[in-house]
């Protein structure tokens, strides 16, 4: 079976060209260990393997217990390019474009920023992975809160987040979403409901976990009408931890209104998903805790966004969580400071083949859902926004003295009482941020 | 107000020395700071102050009993006292930790409360410290107001990712736009024979996270007032409770009272020595300071209290007054809340001291099992009696 190069688009859902097989060309199967499991035909044909009984666990050829969703069915059937078949109308589309040519410019204006020397420390980009962000994200209200890890710009940006505030906070100034103290592995905004941004990974999905557990309340105990859900965002790496495990028991027992989005780009740094993991098929993970698993291409936006929908759908329904795992790819290394050296230049070029806004591109304009001119005046405007960004951050503060000790408590009596019986954050060195505390 | 407190000053509490009257801290609408830090102390001390009781326990006389105000209860009854009144106040007010919900707490702190409350409530968690302490604080970012028991202090070492990533700097990384208005709490310090990892003194391992407020209970009253103040702060606070200490018996004030998260109380007022203490040895020091009475001398016992940040103006006032300090406390030698204190008495009372500051620690070993070696581990009062001698010459 030959591999086709460019993902071939017909009228419904584009098609699997995502497995990572070893019926695909040679030199990017080469590191990837035991080829059979992900090229197992069975998972060829069905494109949403919904697990909604145990699975067949260890079988890893085994056919997938799969319930594709119905909306999915419907598309492949049938050929006929009438606008009642497409996944998206003409302004989901450009929502969808937009979202995701926001996240690849302002990751590499970034790059850009950070080679000037604007922004410092570590700094992870999120090229390639678009199609998870703008299809989960996409999806909420401005009540649903999302979580995320060290690599959270875009998921702050298609939550609403503005970009200006983004930026603002990268390089550092008191404009910032989070002031200036947070920096880009800490993204919050209360207002959008971004409930971070985390550095160590997996410290997130607790935090998720007890978003959910909110939603939940609300509805049990103060008997309001919430049907608000939450998504965690995580890669493989933490697949591997404990806190994951710990938070898919507890979300499951209590049906909390969450899904576990794992975006799996096959790298945790240097370390291969093969190498560290006995069992590589995360989305068989959420079965043996009494949840959904469910294996999605990440690369394609309209896939990502129809399982998403199911999900966030069921989480709202207060029918529990579910297991997405998203596979995907980062076309950039880890953080800015890594050389990425270890991955192979043919498994990066495969994927880069597969680039989810060249592929949604491709389905707007083939659907005739859009014009080439929509689409790059689309790109216009965000290069725009960009530079705008840009020049607010620049142009903007950085935090004064002042700020130092301003945040460290939401009570700052937490700075106890001082020698002369005055509570510490009286005196008023304290707002000059020099005070003793 | 004031009857309450000429009540307190007889009281027979089983607490030896303890002077409510003091300082009575109470917090109704707005905070009211005591002002009545110091009561006036002429050479003898104050009448409360001056009774040498012989027993540990004080008998209650059956027919005063019912003419006092207040009603009398053990510790752990006071802790689930001030947890329930706050969960009654405010349905936002939850608890979460193992076994808090059916099996009423491995203290019972939390007895009949999910009965009232319901499960979700009082939920009974898996045995996943850190998880459920960071599900605890993504509560506290969306609306909640969680209670997070550690069913031994010791188990929440599980949960120091979430402890000091989360609960103390998310605050400050969010840049103030989210509050973590969570409460930790749970029995910790030296039992008996419980063995090294049962008998772990987190408070020294927490005390450098920022963002964070710790407190030790140590009577049923201050138990009570300092769990309502954890639960209205809108800080992380931390609450340490002592294995030991949950069958102290006291008579406490029927009226709602609130007490401050910052400040010290005055134990025993004194002339001649600054005892610095708290959680159990402070009972540990009160027995040391019956002999030091016997002997002639006049101890200041101060329970401290609040651990993160120190209450520097009680404690100042003292040193100023009597320019001699112990420490005594249950942490280890090594970097415990005693080798602070030093440290911050030093720094700002370096003047006021006529001696070294001398600190009574655990010894730097696992707590052993043995009975024996576990007494030798932990500070004795014929120890105090023998630094306060040593020190005062």
């Amino acid at each position: 079976m030959a591999c086709s190069a460019t993902p071939k688009i017909v009228h419904g859902p584009l098609p699997t060209n995502s497995l990572r097989s070893a019926e695909k060309s040679d030199s990017s199967c080469k590191f990837m260990g035991p080829s059979s499991f992900f090229g197992s035909k069975s998972l060829n044909k069905k494109l949403f393997s919904v697990n909604k009984a145990v699975s067949s666990v260890g079988h890893r050829s085994a056919a997938v217990v799969a319930v594709s969703s119905d909306v999915v069915k419907e598309k492949k059937l049938k050929s006929s390019s009438s606008l009642s078949n497409l996944l998206i109308t003409r302004e989901e589309g450009l929502v969808l474009y937009e979202d995701m040519i926001l996240g690849r410019a302002f990751e590499d204006m970034c790059a850009q920023m950070y080679y000037r020397g604007k922004m410092f420390g570590f700094v992870h980009l999120y090229n390639g992975q678009e199609a998870v962000s703008t299809g989960f994200i996409k999806l909420l209200k401005k009540e649903d809160c999302v979580v995320s890890t060290y690599r959270d710009h875009v998921h702050a940006l298609s939550k609403g987040v503005p970009a200006r505030q983004v930026m603002s906070e990268l390089f550092g100034k008191t404009t910032g979403c989070c002031r200036g103290q947070g920096g880009s592995m800490h993204m919050f905004s209360k207002e959008h409901n971004v409930l971070g941004g985390f550095a160590f990974i997996g410290e997130g999905i607790p935090v998720a976990t007890g978003a959910a557990f909110t939603s939940k309340y609300k509805r049990e105990v103060f008997k309001e009408d919430c049907d608000e859900v939450t998504l965690a965002f995580f890669g493989d790496g933490t697949c591997n931890n404990g806190q994951f495990f710990e938070c898919l028991n507890m979300a499951a027992l209590w049906k909390l209104p969450i899904v576990f989005v794992v975006e799996n780009n096959l790298w945790a740094i240097g370390m291969s998903h093969l190498r560290s993991t006995s069992d590589p098929e995360i989305w068989k993970k959420g079965p043996a805790f009494g949840m959904p698993g469910v294996h999605v291409d990440g690369m394609d936006v309209l896939k990502v966004r129809e399982v998403a929908k199911e999900a966030v759908g069921r989480a709202r329904r207060g029918e529990g969580p579910t297991l997405v795992e998203c596979e995907t790819y980062r076309f950039r290394g880890h953080s800015l400071a890594d050389p990425d050296e270890l991955r192979d230049p043919a498994e990066k070029a495969h994927y880069a083949t597969r680039d989810p806004i060249a592929a949604l591109k491709k389905y707007i304009l083939e659907n005739n859902l859009a014009s080439e001119a929509d689409l790059k005046a689309i790109e216009k405007k965000i290069d725009e926004e960009l530079e705008e960004a840009v020049e607010f951050a620049e142009e903007s503060p950085v935090p004064a003295r002042s700020q130092l000790l301003e945040n460290v408590f939401a009570d700052p009596k937490g700075f106890g009482i001082g020698p002369d019986g005055r509570y510490r954050c009286e005196d008023p060195k304290f707002t000059e941020g020099t005070a003793q505390v | 107000m004031a009857a309450m407190l000429q009540s307190f000053g007889v009281s027979s509490a089983s607490v030896a020395f303890s002077d409510h009257s003091a300082k009575l801290s109470v917090r109704s609408l707005p905070v009211i700071r005591s002002e009545a830090r110091s009561i006036s102390c002429p050479t003898n001390g104050t009448r409360c102050t001056r009774k040498i009781t012989t027993k540990a326990v004080a008998v209650e006389n059956p027919a005063s009993a019912a003419s006092k105000p207040g009603h009398e209860l053990l510790l752990f009854e006071a802790l689930r006292e001030g947890l329930e009144e706050e969960m009654e106040r405010d349905p936002r007010v939850c608890v979460m930790g193992e076994d808090v919900g059916h099996y009423g707490g491995s203290y019972k702190v939390t007895k009949g409360l999910a009965d009232k409350y319901g499960d979700l409530r009082v939920l009974d968690t898996p045995i996943a410290e850190n998880s459920f302490t960071g599900m605890a604080i993504g509560a506290a970012m969306t609306g909640l107001r969680p209670i997070i028991e550690g069913m031994n202090m010791g188990f929440l070492l599980l949960a120091f990712n979430q402890i000091s990533d989360n609960c103390g700097m998310l605050h400050y990384t969010s840049g103030g736009q989210f509050t973590i208005p969570t409460v930790i709490r749970g029995p910790g310090g030296v039992g008996r024979q419980l063995g090294a990892e049962h008998s772990q003194r987190l408070e020294s391992y927490f005390q450098s996270i920022p963002g964070i407020q710790m407190v030790a209970c140590s009577t049923p009253y201050n138990a009570k007032g300092l769990m309502k103040a954890a639960i209205r702060s809108e800080n992380p606070v931390v609450l340490f409770e002592h294995v030991l200490l949950y069958n102290l018996k006291e008579r406490i004030p029927d009226e709602e009272y609130v007490l401050s998260l910052e400040e010290a109380e005055m134990v025993r007022p004194g002339e001649h020595v600054t005892i610095l203490t708290y959680s159990r040895m402070r009972y540990h020091v009160m027995q040391a300071a019956k002999t030091l009475v016997n002997k002639g001398f006049d101890p200041e016992v101060i329970d401290i209290r609040s651990l993160k940040p120190f209450d520097l103006y009680t404690i100042g006032n003292s040193v100023k007054k009597t320019h001699r300090v112990v420490i005594v406390e249950e942490c280890m030698r090594t970097g415990g809340i005693g080798a602070s204190l030093t440290a911050a008495i030093n720094e700002n009372f370096h003047d006021y001291l006529d001696a070294p500051i001398v600190c009574l620690s655990s010894q730097d070993v696992p707590t052993p099992y043995a009975g024996t070696l576990e007494e030798w581990t932990v500070v004795q009062p014929a120890q105090i009696v023998a630094a306060v001698e040593q020190l005062c010459q």
